[in-house]
């Protein structure tokens, strides 16, 4: 069975590139698109499947992480469905990819102006959980009227002292649309701001599409007496050694022992040898 | 002295139905002015209309601005409608859950408006909330808790202070009293009689209750049908009724 | 004496039409005239069901005259109360025209010093003032300290008529309105109001009131204007 290059039809893939180039055009918006049946279930990356396949060229080199890793189900699968459907070349370092798909992570390693990050998103309105009817959440962006967002980072410093949102945590991209980054953790927020790379956001369930192209401002909200603030451990990683990366708390045995590694699988690995050296 | 609103010929239909016909009235700073009649009278509609909750079939609202300027609200863009609502105006439903987010803390609840006003101190904004708690008889403990858990006058105490905590200057209550226990409604009309005189609010209520007419404004329109049948001082319109309606309204109150 | 013409109505009538009573319709005052001058202390004279409440109540603009004038000095210059905006009214309410009557509207939950205070607050005062000028009232007409900080409400009738009359005297206005204030006072009390209508109106003012007791009204009367009932039309 032979498929279209990289699955969609170039019908589709049109009508993905004009949205592409809109939500390119208005950063931070969310632009409407006609989001096709995939062959994975919504939750599993659907939007971000479309944006790299209305993207890839045969030339194009791709890595697809989740949480960071490359060796996780999810990015196994959709690797190996790029692979097969566009005939790609895939890779598991960031510094060699030139389009990057993540599910909840932006790789440590920085990335240059030749790539491109696609995000998989489930929830692209930020304000959804305060508002749920879309009639009023796209009017409030219509008219920059956030202070709803606000309502939600008080509720976390009453219950918690402090801005207990750690992950999807709001921004405002190039001073005017409120955004969700996705669900990463907001340990990632700063990467998103005057980034070198293209990033490209993809809704399949919820039929969005939007962007923050290079070199935008992108400000994470907050208070003046409660500023933003990133995630800090006590630990480093005990692989590698890093004390600057995003680490996960993982279970290594039956008996509950603990460590903590770099979520970033790639990065960590590229340090190992250093770190032995 | 100058009027504050000014309402011109207002209809507002449903099909063939007549909301409210025909409607004027001024409204000066610092008055509160009823509006009375039974249910089906027209007088949420007509609040709703003037309020530019609903959009008139005929007729006009202007209102003076804080800087003197005189709007036309009916030509009103919806950004500015909203900055209006936002900035100057406030709303009082009936039901205080229509009126309140439920989902977020009774802190959250009053500093939702300072924040969409751009106020960004989260002390500050604790300490406002607290404060407007204790101005609507509310223990300032109970500022991180839900309004789910609060009593319906306590609710609607909740919603006066939301609607109130950036002193607007015209506000709107559409029967804030009704579905509330005697002793609890009493509790809230001293509550806004107070905040009423104290902030110089102007205002304009629906109240199916003569009564609370009686008490909190100075003057009173009564509606029968959609349509204005009478106009002028409260305690005229109450003591010296001159439309048959309204006579018959008021002999029907036990007392007033 | 001041001969400062105040108050004067012309060819005032009042009917009452009642709609629901078969459009019956109830003739209360006809052609009535009447001047009242600055200093003066005029009492309504007459049997019950003469119109004299009414009478007051169409001046306070309360009810509506069917026909006539009801001309007053206001601010310096006369005001046809008849043809008066409510907002007009509302503010010769508040400054130039007083009226107590026989009962007190108690506000739910409004402390007596407050509510002697109100009408001083709405002229303008500050609420330091006007409290102190309310208690000094209060004090007078041997109001209870005790009672100053609670509602009214469970108060005797005797205790709210004081607290009514408090309130309609703490504003200096040159017209008052008294429809039978002193009902139910004892005759100490009687003495107190009849010493506060005569420092109003050596202060100007002019009152024009009902008093039923013979003694009350012979007590402050400068001179008694008669009324006879109409026979029903």
């Amino acid at each position: 069975m032979t498929y279209n290059f990289a699955f969609l039809d170039e019908d589709t893939k049109r009508m993905l590139r004009r949205a592409l180039l809109k939500a390119v055009a208005i950063p931070g918006y969310q632009v409407p698109f006609g989001s096709r049946e995939m062959p994975l279930p919504y939750g599993w990356g659907t939007g971000g499947i479309q944006v790299t396949a209305a993207l890839l060229g045969p030339d194009d080199v791709l890595k697809v992480i989740d949480q960071g890793a490359d060796d996780t189900t999810n990015a196994v699968n959709i690797r190996r469905f790029f692979a097969r459907v566009a005939g790609v070349a895939t890779t598991e370092h960031t510094v060699d990819a030139t389009i990057i798909q993540t599910r909840h992570r932006i790789p440590e390693t920085s990335l240059r102006e030749d790539q491109v990050l696609v995000f998989q998103v489930p929830e692209p309105e930020p304000l959804r959980t305060l508002e749920p009817r879309e009639a009023e959440t796209r009017t409030l962006h219509a008219l920059a009227d956030y202070g709803l967002m606000h309502v939600k980072l008080y509720e976390d410093i009453a219950q918690y002292g402090h801005i207990a949102t750690s992950y999807d945590y709001p921004v405002l991209v190039d001073g005017r649309y409120l955004t969700s980054p996705s669900p990463i953790p907001k340990f990632d927020n700063p990467k998103l701001h005057q980034s070198p790379a293209l990033m490209l956001f993809g809704a399949g369930r919820e039929k969005r599409l939007y962007a923050i192209p290079p070199y935008t401002e992108v400000e994470s909200l907050a208070f003046d007496d409660h500023p933003f603030e990133i995630q800090r451990w006590e630990h480093q990683c005990e692989l590698c050694g890093s004390g600057e990366s995003y680490l996960d708390e993982v279970i290594v045995d039956d008996r509950g022992t603990r460590m903590f590694v770099c979520s970033d699988t790639d990065f960590c690995g590229q340090r190992r040898p250093e770190a032995r050296a | 002295m100058s009027a504050l609103l000014k309402v011109r010929n207002l209809s507002r239909h449903y099909g063939q139905r007549i909301g409210c016909e025909e409607v004027s009235f001024d409204l000066h700073p610092g008055e509160l002015l009823c509006i009375v009649g039974e249910s089906g009278s027209g007088k949420s509609t007509l609040l709703n209309t003037v309020a530019a909750q609903l959009s008139p079939a005929a007729g006009n609202v202007h209102y003076r601005q804080r800087d003197g300027e005189w709007l036309d609200i009916g030509s009103l863009n919806e950004a500015d409608r909203r900055r209006l609502a936002r900035e100057e105006w406030g709303f009082v439903t009936q039901n205080p859950r229509d009126g309140l987010r439920l989902n977020v803390s009774a802190g959250a609840n009053v500093a939702e408006r300072l924040m969409a006003l751009g106020m960004r101190d989260y002390g500050q904004l604790r300490g406002i909330a607290r404060s407007w708690l204790e101005r609507v008889e509310i223990d300032p403990a109970r500022i991180d808790d839900a309004p789910t858990g609060f009593s319906g006058g306590m609710q609607q105490r909740l919603q006066i202070a939301r609607t109130l905590v950036t002193q607007p200057r015209l506000v709107f209550m559409d029967e804030p009293t009704a579905g509330l226990d005697v002793s609890v409604q009493a509790r809230i009309l001293d509550l806004l009689r107070r905040l009423v005189n104290e902030l110089g609010l102007a205002a304009v209520m629906v109240t199916h209750d003569l009564a609370v007419a009686r008490l909190l404004a100075a003057r009173t329109i009564v509606m029968q049908g959609g349509r204005v049948v009478e106009t002028g001082l409260t305690d005229q319109i109450l003591d010296d009724p001159q439309h048959p309606y309204t006579q018959l309204l008021v002999s029907s109150v036990l007392t007033t | 004496m001041n001969t400062t013409l105040i108050l004067e109505l012309r060819d005032l009538s009042k009917s009452f039409e009642l709609h629901h009573q078969h459009g019956a319709r109830l003739n209360v005052l006809r052609g009535l005239n009447l001047r009242l001058h600055a200093g003066e202390c005029v009492v309504l004279s007459g049997a019950s069901g003469a119109g004299k409440s009414t009478l007051l109540r169409v001046i306070y603009a309360n009810y509506r005259p069917s026909y006539g004038t009801v001309h007053l000095r206001h601010d310096g210059r006369w005001i046809d109360l008849a043809k008066a905006s409510p907002h007009e009214v509302l503010e010769v309410r508040r400054r130039t025209l007083g009226y107590v009557s026989q009962f007190l509207r108690v506000i739910p939950r409004v402390p007596t010093l407050d509510i002697v205070a109100e009408p001083l607050l709405q002229a303008g005062a500050d609420v330091h003032d006007a409290r102190q000028r309310a208690g000094g009232l209060l004090h007078r007409l041997n109001v209870p300290e005790r009672l100053w900080q609670l509602p009214p409400g469970t108060f005797s009738g005797g205790e709210q008529q004081r607290v009514n009359i408090a309130r309609g005297l703490i504003v200096p206005r040159p017209i008052l309105l008294l429809d039978e204030p002193t009902a139910s006072l004892d005759i100490g009390n009687r003495e107190v109001v009849a010493q506060l209508l005569a420092e109003a109106r050596a202060a100007g003012s002019a009152v024009l009131g009902i008093f039923h007791d013979e003694d009350m009204r012979d007590r402050v009367a400068t001179r008694l204007f008669p009324m006879q009932a109409l026979e029903a039309a």
